[in-house]
């Protein structure tokens, strides 16, 4: 059993106040899979490469695998779980993920969904240059991105009350 | 990939954080956004016992003027950089460079103080802080000292900061109203260091060069500041005949790795080509 001392970090995850002990080198990824048993953000790559850990905290999309637990004290912090609805129903993004196909095997999309969340936080009406580079911290292997781009503009005219209507690749 | 065990410090003074540091010399290490240490410690490349968390310092954040000089706090991040009104009016360069650094999640965490300080050859700012003639405010247990951006890295990972120093802030001469600038980048994706880059601020009076001041990354152990291409450019007109020798005199200094991003006499000539495509953005800019 390590010597090193546990560290008390309290945070606000998903609107719900949490407190745990923690070792100083337990990453923020593993601490909201393992601790707090939520699994929605992915560990791909564990370089900061591939984005699908991302998480937003403190209105900032962050990568989840390179911050430590004990770094996120005192924090909001959001993840795949809390982006639909207070009543349960998909959230504009979700909603544009499934209507444009903007997944097929999934793995990237719970990081894509709260990237996404935070750059039309910052830039209501993004053009597609602005949506390509502010995804550009999160990979996907599947789709080729034309779909999700479309899912997220999807998501900005939902949000913004106009119609979008271009169909899926 | 876990890191070693550690004792975490987050100390809320600078004086606080010098004083753990001198505690503990070697074993210890300074965070500050942590996205150059934290995969090192993932990959146990690096194993401090003791990290000391900058984050909880609030005056080493922040950008302000004072007379001709902007001075940048070390835990400003990159998106504090892009974000700023002073810099775009001021120092647009910084945010242009600052975009050109890895992806918007790394933004939001990645520091101005911990690209700097931490002596990786790829990061970006090193040379543009070179070809701005920045300085380095580093505070020890015996107060603080100034060092040169230019006299700063001596090889891959080895600076003038000692072990019980924080780089606390960067302290920039702000250029001429109407100077022009370019920072060009040749990297193969999107999150990838330089292949080669180049930084260029120069002032122009008429058709004629006032002053011009040339930088690399990523194509030493160090970041280069150009001097000689710098000097061949000034109270030229541009003329062919001139850049080219420029070029070539950039190219000179360089000694780049045969690596992934290619081999060295590629890694060479991709050096010259972005100070000939910074030299011309930056002459475009420029209002005489």
């Amino acid at each position: 059993m390590s010597d090193i001392e546990q560290i008390p970090v309290t945070m606000t995850v998903n609107g719900k106040k949490v407190q745990r002990f923690v070792e100083p080198r337990t990453l923020l990824i593993h601490f909201l899979r393992e601790d707090l048993n939520l699994t929605g953000p992915h560990i791909g790559c564990e370089t900061s490469h591939c984005g699908a850990c991302t998480v937003e905290m403190n209105g900032m999309s962050v990568k989840s695998c390179t911050l430590f637990a004990v770094q996120a004290n005192d924090a909001e912090l959001t993840t795949i779980e809390g982006m639909a609805n207070a009543d349960g129903t998909l959230s504009a993004l979700q909603e544009g993920f499934r209507q444009m196909h903007g997944l097929q095997c999934g793995f990237c999309t719970p990081g894509m969904i709260t990237r996404a969340h935070t750059l039309l936080q910052e830039n209501p009406n993004p053009t597609e240059d602005e949506i390509r580079m502010g995804i550009s911290g999160n990979l996907c292997r599947c789709t080729g991105y034309q779909n999700i781009v479309k899912a997220i503009q999807y998501a900005a005219a939902k949000l913004n009350g106009t119609d979008f209507q271009e169909a899926a690749e | 990939m876990i890191p070693g065990e550690f004792t975490y410090h987050r100390p809320s003074s600078v004086a606080e954080a010098v004083a753990i540091l001198a505690n503990h010399g070697d074993e210890a290490r300074p965070l500050s956004g942590g996205h150059s240490l934290i995969p090192m410690m993932k990959l146990r490349m690096a194993a401090p016992e003791h990290l000391v968390d900058l984050g909880g310092i609030p005056t080493l954040k922040g950008i302000s003027e004072d007379g001709d000089t902007i001075s940048i706090g070390a835990m400003t991040t990159q998106h504090d950089l892009i974000d700023s009104g002073l810099l775009s009016a001021k120092l647009p360069i910084i945010a242009e460079t600052s975009r050109l650094i890895a992806d918007p999640q790394i933004r939001y965490v990645g520091t101005l103080g911990g690209n700097v300080a931490n002596g990786d050859p790829g990061n970006d700012m090193p040379a543009l802080m070179q070809c701005l003639d920045a300085s380095y405010v580093l505070t020890g247990p015996d107060g603080e000292r100034q060092v040169a951006a230019r006299a700063f890295y001596e090889a891959a990972y080895f600076t003038a900061l000692a072990p019980e120093e924080i780089l606390t802030s960067v302290r920039i001469p702000v250029p001429a109203a109407g100077h022009g600038y370019a920072y060009e980048k040749l990297k193969r994706k999107v999150g990838d260091y330089a292949t080669a880059a180049a930084a260029i601020v120069l002032t122009m009076n008429g058709g004629t060069v006032g002053t011009c001041s040339v930088a690399l990354t990523n194509v030493a152990d160090t970041p280069l500041f150009a001097s000689e291409a710098g000097q061949i450019l000034t109270g030229s007109t541009l003329d062919a005949e001139t850049v080219k020798r420029a070029v070539a005199a950039a190219e000179a200094i360089t000694q780049p790795a045969s690596d992934g991003r290619g081999p060295a006499e590629y890694r060479t000539k991709m050096a010259g080509i972005m100070v000939e495509r910074a030299l011309a953005r930056a002459a475009e800019r420029a209002r005489s």
